[in-house]
């Protein structure tokens, strides 16, 4: 464990730049148009990438000649999965460290079946896009249709067809786990609460479709990818995978990303075609996905039924929680990080932030014919987060106990930390309880209450008929900081241990160059924030690079709310040692001793009388241009490196606590937010303006799932609404304005203290929103349990209308 | 080979003449013919907002309409609204409220709201928001824009307290 960050005379150093509301300077480039995503990228003798996509959820292939495309204009070649495969390898995502998972090799184009629409089948280049979409609409495909598996329950029975011939069943993945006395639990609780939840599947729909430029440099036999990513290290390893090639032979580029939210962190089959086209060809090569591509192969996420139930005891108390959860989660685990972390948090949180001290839990997640499922920000945290909060309101209801005071009773509390969970799952140390108590005087709990109690006397005298106004609290722990107890240990290439460089410039500016990329969320600047502070520097001398594997350290990337906490924590480090080999410059170079001086805003200053001695350009001019100045055999040391891995929990978890406040008219089912508000606990917090709108944007996009997000899928597998016209997400009249607040635990674990803030503000959102619906439903008796909560399902709930859903 | 029509307009102050494709949409012209790329498409079909151009001041969407059929029109980009005092007053706010994250939809917003701006210089928030529904952002929660938007205009009106606090 390290020490906390403070100077010599006691001065806490993250007290300068850290926790400033620092405007992003790449902002600008955004706003004027300069913005550099991978479709804007200019490359000599480009070529285009399209595909030709399965239309069936289900086939055998018949027939797929290439010929007619081959003989369009403007086409230069054309592959199929058989064609491809001589110069690719497969791909299998599994982890090797979960007993008893299984899956499919999978080809980056089909091979003999298609097993989801949307899955590429052949890929066409061309001299424009346009030119190699024509073509790829010229291949002579024929398939014969077997049955769909669209159903997880219908795709684990016994006797359902097999998926893949390879595999015994189709089941990815099961676990459970149970406490000694979790029946005895339930068999004398006073109250058992049991909801039967559903959730659609949703996407990430990063406005910026997926895409990459992928150039062989044949010389150097050498692959260059730039491309949209939050990963460009895994890439690296993916690439070298599927080309068989050395990790060293391919250099990953983070283009500008247009957003991610874990939707670009994988390896996708179309991607790894444009790869080994581009090594086979000789030229560059750009695929960018259109938006329909997108709905139909960007990775799925937070499709499940479950069966959760609690238990209370004639006291109010929580004493066991219990959750029996299915997750349909397509064709082939998505690699490398395999599709069944979900469930794994499902079964690691359910519960888990309250004080019961029983719990059983079954997961299982079935391979059917549906679109890939993967990783989508928070990944299983709001499920567990939903289905948990989802129980804990209707056994309040039940007992007649105010929410509010029924978590009050029942969390975990704020100093029995660490604590572990009835799953396994180990907390290091959480703020639950002062998190709900900041979110109950935010949000001005007493008065919404009395609001609504208003509400329900105009009710009587007859006025706001029909219109239902509820509250939704949840308490919700979040992953962050993760060891390699996901991934790592599973066999996957995803680092756990981040690197930073610090280095001082030619002009003494101090360029520091970690392994991150920015999607958005501003980690640029935290970073520079983070290098200012620990150098000494002013934070305008210093400049951050990231994302290129040929020029930054190795990091795991910004994924999992890791990225400030990892990176920031081993560029902490880096700016400390660097500050410390300048200050020995220094004090060399002025005759003095390293003790008697201090860096502090790039100025060198003597400690007694605080009178500046030099600055870092003066000493950047002496270090390169004036090395005899030094005494002799002397040799400053102008850079420094560190790495970083987080190893004494599986991850550190952050906590918070969200309250939603609605308006339901029960006359149409229309549903409307009159307010949201966040408090989170992410430890020590960089820069508060972006980690505020990072928590808001992260809440409405869990509003959409609520309320209107879903892929709709039909009986024979076909996804119904892959447009932007009928995908609903939220837009910025349906949304309220969001409050946010925050309270501070550093995490013990590392020096800069920071924990995660990129996922707290969607784990709490679905079940807020869901309670505060069921709040205002409950004076009539009704609640939804399915997600997302549209009108119809609403109406359906009060029993306004009855007809059997289509 | 593709039959084209050749066509002139005017994109961002300059004369332009283009042979083009019946079938192009004048984003992927703009983008692709006159590299102006800060156009971005994040649907082609009209739901985003994210190509937003103003064509004869009119902000629409560049992926909704041909390029034969910006035929003799005047076309506006966020690369041409430099010197635009609303714009500029737009993109500072956006810059100080943090109103981006990832950008892609950005230079959308900022069209719409110059529009926005131009015909009512006094919005109340809800009027922003209803403005701006018809461009998606999938990385803010929204407020930080309305934010920002307020925060221009009452800077475009020359209200006190509300100079410029960063470069």
């Amino acid at each position: 464990m390290s020490s906390a960050p403070a100077n010599r005379d006691g001065t806490d150093l993250r007290a300068r730049a850290i926790g400033q509301s620092t405007v992003r300077a790449e902002a600008r480039r955004f706003v004027t148009g300069a913005g550099a995503y991978v479709d804007d990228l200019p490359a000599h003798r480009l070529l285009h990438a399209a595909f030709l996509r399965s239309p069936v959820a289900h086939g055998t292939i018949v027939k797929l000649d290439l010929a007619p495309a081959l003989r369009m204009e403007g086409v230069v070649a054309a592959y199929d999965g058989e064609a491809l495969a001589p110069h690719c390898q497969p791909v299998r995502g599994l982890l090797a460290h979960l007993a008893d998972m299984q899956a499919a090799l999978q080809w980056p184009l089909a091979r003999d079946r298609v097993r989801w629409v949307g899955e590429p089948v052949a890929l066409v280049i061309a001299e424009s896009r346009a030119l190699a979409e024509d073509a790829a609409q010229a291949i002579a495909f024929e398939w014969a249709e077997l049955p769909p598996l669209v159903d997880p329950r219908l795709a684990l029975e016994p006797d359902a067809p097999r998926l893949h011939a390879e595999l015994d069943s189709n089941l990815m993945f099961a676990a459970t786990v149970a406490t000694a006395n979790v029946e005895q639990a339930f068999a004398q609780a006073g109250t058992v609460v049991e909801l039967a939840m559903r959730t659609e599947r949703v996407t990430a729909m990063a406005l910026e479709p997926r895409g990459l430029l992928a150039q062989w440099d044949a010389a150097q036999h050498r692959l260059t990818v730039h491309m949209g990513t939050q990963v460009p290290w895994m890439m690296q390893a993916v690439f070298a995978g599927v080309l068989g090639i050395g990790c060293d032979q391919v250099r990953v580029v983070a283009a500008d990303t247009g957003g991610s939210f874990g939707s670009k962190i994988h390896c996708y089959g179309d991607e790894s075609a444009v790869a080994v086209a581009a090594k086979r060809l000789g030229r560059p090569v750009r695929y960018v996905a259109d938006r329909l591509e997108a709905f139909v192969s960007d990775v799925h996420a937070r499709g499940h039924e479950a069966v959760v139930r609690a238990a209370v005891d004639a006291d109010g108390r929580l004493t066991a929680f219990e959750v029996d959860d299915l997750c349909g989660a397509g064709p082939f685990s998505i690699y490398p990080r395999g599709s069944v972390n979900e469930s794994r948090h499902v079964l690691g949180l359910t519960g888990a932030c309250y004080r019961a001290t029983e719990y059983r839990a079954r997961i299982r997640v079935a391979m059917q014919t549906m679109a890939i499922y993967g990783q989508y920000r928070g990944v299983g945290h709001p499920l567990a987060c939903l289905f948990t909060e989802a129980a804990v309101d209707a056994a309040a209801r039940q007992l007649g106990i105010d929410p509010l005071a029924f978590r009050r009773r029942n969390l975990v509390p704020d100093d029995a930390y660490p604590h572990r969970a009835p799953s396994g799952a180990r907390f290091e140390r959480l703020s639950l309880c002062a998190c709900l108590d900041e979110l109950a005087r935010l949000m001005g709990y007493d008065r919404l209450r009395a609001d609504q109690r208003e509400r329900a006397a105009d009710h009587e005298r007859g006025a706001h008929q029909g219109v239902y106004r509820g509250i939704g609290l949840a308490v919700f722990v979040e992953n962050s900081n993760h060891s390699s107890a996901n991934y790592g240990r599973g066999g996957a290439p995803i680092a756990s241990r981040d690197g930073a460089m610090v280095r001082l410039t030619q002009g003494g500016g101090i360029q520091c160059a970690v392994g991150l990329t920015d999607s958005g969320q501003g980690v640029t600047t935290a970073m520079a924030q983070i290098a200012a502070d620990a150098v000494g520097a002013s934070i305008v001398d210093i400049r951050v690079f990231m994302g290129d594997t040929e020029h930054t350290p190795v990091s795991g990337g910004n994924w999992g709310s890791r990225g400030t906490g990892i990176s920031g924590e081993a560029l902490w480090q880096a700016g400390i040692a660097l500050r410390a080999q300048l200050v020995a410059a220094a004090a060399a170079l002025h005759a003095c001793s390293p003790d008697a001086l201090e860096l502090v805003d790039g100025t060198f200053l003597r400690r007694d009388d605080r009178a500046c001695v030099c600055t870092l350009q003066a000493l950047a001019d002496a270090i390169y241009f004036r090395p005899e100045r030094f005494p002799r055999g002397f040799q400053p040391e102008p850079a420094a490196q560190r790495h970083y891995a987080q190893t004494e929990y599986d991850g550190i978890y952050t906590n918070g606590a969200s309250a939603s406040w609605v308006e339901v008219d029960t006359r149409t089912g229309f549903i409307k937010v009159l307010g949201h508000w966040i408090v989170d606990d992410c430890g020590t917090v960089i820069n508060p303006l972006l980690l505020d709108e990072q928590l808001r944007g992260a809440a409405v996009q869990g509003i959409g799932q609520a309320l209107f997000e879903g892929c709709l899928y039909g009986n024979q597998g076909e996804l119904r609404n892959a447009t932007l016209a009928d995908y609903l997400v939220p837009m910025a009249a349906e949304m309220p304005d969001i409050h946010v607040g925050h309270v501070t635990t550093p995490t013990a674990t590392s020096a800069l203290g920071a924990k995660g803030g990129a996922e707290a503000g969607i784990t709490g959102a679905l079940a807020s929103v869901v309670n505060a619906i069921n709040d205002a439903l409950a004076p009539l008796g009704a609640q939804v349990l399915e997600l997302p909560v549209t009108p119809e399902r609403v109406l359906r709930a009060i029993g306004a209308i009855h007809d059997p859903a289509p | 080979m593709e039959s084209t029509t050749d066509i002139e307009f005017e994109v961002n102050g300059k004369r332009v003449r283009l042979a083009v494709s019946p079938r192009e949409h004048l984003a992927d012209v703009l983008r692709q013919r006159c590299g102006l790329t800060g156009t971005h498409l994040g649907c082609e079909h009209g739901v985003c907002g994210a190509c937003t151009v103003r064509v004869d001041g009119a902000a629409i969407r560049g992926c909704l309409i041909l390029a034969v059929q910006a035929d003799g029109a005047q076309v506006r980009t966020i690369e041409g609204e430099g010197n635009d005092p609303v714009m500029q007053a737009l993109q500072q706010a956006f810059i100080e409220r943090n109103a981006l994250q990832c950008g892609y939809c950005t230079p959308g917003f900022l069209l719409t709201a110059a529009e926005l701006l131009e015909l009512d210089p006094d919005p109340s928030r809800e009027s922003i928001r209803e403005y701006l529904s018809g461009n998606i952002c999938r990385c803010t929660g929204y407020q930080a824009i309305v934010d920002a938007v307020e925060l221009a205009a009452r800077r475009l009106r020359g209200e006190a307290g509300t100079d410029a606090s960063v470069p």
